[in-house]
């Protein structure tokens, strides 16, 4: 059913691969991010805006990732762009949710107290706003990054020069060949799932507030 | 504008209507294989999350595997599916079978997790008042459980009826019909006005999909829950924060 021995003598080819999905999917996490960011302090600040922003990109999240590569090929040709603009609005719709979200989680007497304490609105948001906000600002970016590793597979279909993994589930089915489209598959699945580990685990290291005290040193306080 | 006039014109041509590749073919098996899908899905995944959410063994577990569900790049659940299938059937193993398979796998999670959240958000006096009139089991579970939480059953059903029509579209890369046809096709052959005819139909496709379903959700709501505006908005219950599903 599945030749390992033509797994074991590309090995090369997938880890480059796997290199070249891992740097598709980060371009757009990380402009994805930048973008919703902002757009998520405007809404903040500017409450109208956030029903437009957010059913824009409610819409454009129906549309299916294949027809949205397509839909840019005639615009863009196959270039970067085809790839990296339709996993980058992706992104948008779950980094907006979620960092609004975050900052709705503030409570209001803590934003109050640091009125009280004199911080500037910056200064507020720098040390109070988004430190409180960090948890659900990475629960984002992990939905972000594991469904955009899911979506570089698909834009296999602009061609060889992308997909990462994915090339190998196109190169696969030309060829009639189960084992290939096996071996771009899996490793997909694999790294999604690693990444999202990566970040659950980074997300403890930033946020050693949520994390249930230590016995230890709940009684060595007492 | 050069691709609206190529779009029009590849959408306005007779021949693209007509014969085994034509539009109404091509969209009649993308709902067929979205239809069909859905079901065995259904079949499948409500009455579990039903038998959880009324007796509340398993939620972790249940909850736990949905989210996993969830985060599975639709493309490479077709990939892992296909070697299997072409082992079994050489000819439809690589085209219809997989398609299928991963349509099932990736739509059981909001259906499975909304079915279990509905019945068990359900008032607990409402289930001891009627255990106290003398209902069986199985009459709660139909006669109070299910109608009070179909609102948001609905909306499961939704959300996963919105992700099969989007995913549908990739069992085109694998050779299978519907209108997911028109974009490989489009451009393996650098045709502009079908690649973007194609993106048309689909997103039309989708949209309606949502609207559909979502009138069906606000018909199924009964009048009690609806003036009381508890089911009218009844979204799908994110797991995660974040959108209902991940796209595909």
């Amino acid at each position: 059913m599945i030749r390992w021995d033509w797994i074991a003598d590309h090995l090369d080819d997938l880890a480059g691969r796997a290199g070249q999905h891992l740097y598709l999917a980060a371009i757009a996490v990380t402009v994805g991010f930048v973008i919703s960011f902002a757009l998520a302090i405007v809404s903040i600040r500017q409450r109208r805006l956030y029903a437009p922003i957010s059913s824009v990109s409610g819409i454009l999240y129906t549309v299916p990732s294949l027809a949205l590569f397509a839909a840019l090929v005639p615009i863009t040709g196959l270039s970067v762009l085809t790839a990296e603009v339709p996993l980058t609005i992706y992104t948008i719709l779950i980094y907006v949710r979620n960092i609004v979200a975050g900052f709705d989680s503030v409570p209001a007497d803590v934003l109050e107290a640091a009125d009280g304490m004199g911080y500037r609105s910056f200064e507020r948001l720098l040390r109070v706003e988004i430190p409180l906000a960090i948890p659900l600002i990475v629960a984002g970016i992990r939905l972000a990054s594991v469904s955009t590793i899911g979506l570089v597979t698909v834009s296999g279909i602009l061609g060889d020069r992308f997909g990462g993994l994915g090339f190998f589930i196109f190169e696969g089915y030309r060829r009639s060949f189960p084992t290939e489209i096996f071996a771009g598959a899996l490793p997909s699945v694999l790294l999604a799932v690693a990444v999202d580990l990566v970040l659950v685990a980074a997300q403890r290291r930033l946020t050693p507030w949520t994390r249930p005290p230590r016995l230890e040193r709940v009684q060595a306080a007492a | 504008m050069n691709l609206v006039t190529d779009t029009t014109a590849w959408l306005a041509d007779p021949r693209h209507w007509q014969g085994s590749s034509g539009i109404p073919i091509r969209l009649l098996e993308h709902i067929a294989l979205s239809g069909v899908s859905l079901l065995i899905a259904a079949i499948i995944a409500l009455p579990v999350g039903l038998w959880i959410g009324h007796t509340g063994r398993g939620a972790t577990l249940a909850v736990n595997l949905a989210n996993l569900g969830r985060a599975l790049p639709s493309l490479a659940v077709i990939g892992l599916i296909v070697p299997v299938t072409a082992a079994i059937d050489p000819q439809l193993g690589f085209k219809v079978y997989p398609t299928v398979i991963a349509l099932v796998v990736l739509a059981a999670p909001p259906l499975l997790v909304n079915a279990y959240a509905g019945v068990s958000g359900v008032d607990r006096d409402l289930v001891e008042a009627a255990r106290a009139m003398g209902m069986r089991e199985r009459q709660i579970l139909w006669g109070v459980e299910i109608p009070v939480a179909l609102p948001v059953i609905a909306a499961g059903v939704r959300s996963a009826a919105v992700q099969i029509v989007a995913t549908a579209t990739l069992g085109a890369i694998f050779g299978g019909g519907g209108l997911g046809r028109y974009l490989v096709e489009g451009i393996a052959q650098n045709d502009d006005g079908k690649i973007f005819g194609g993106v048309v139909l689909i997103a039309v496709l989708a949209l309606s999909t949502e609207l559909v379903f979502s009138i069906i959700q606000r018909r199924l709501t009964s009048a009690g829950l609806r003036r009381e505006g508890a089911g009218a908005d009844a979204k799908v219950l994110p797991v995660l924060e974040g959108p209902d599903a991940t796209p595909a």
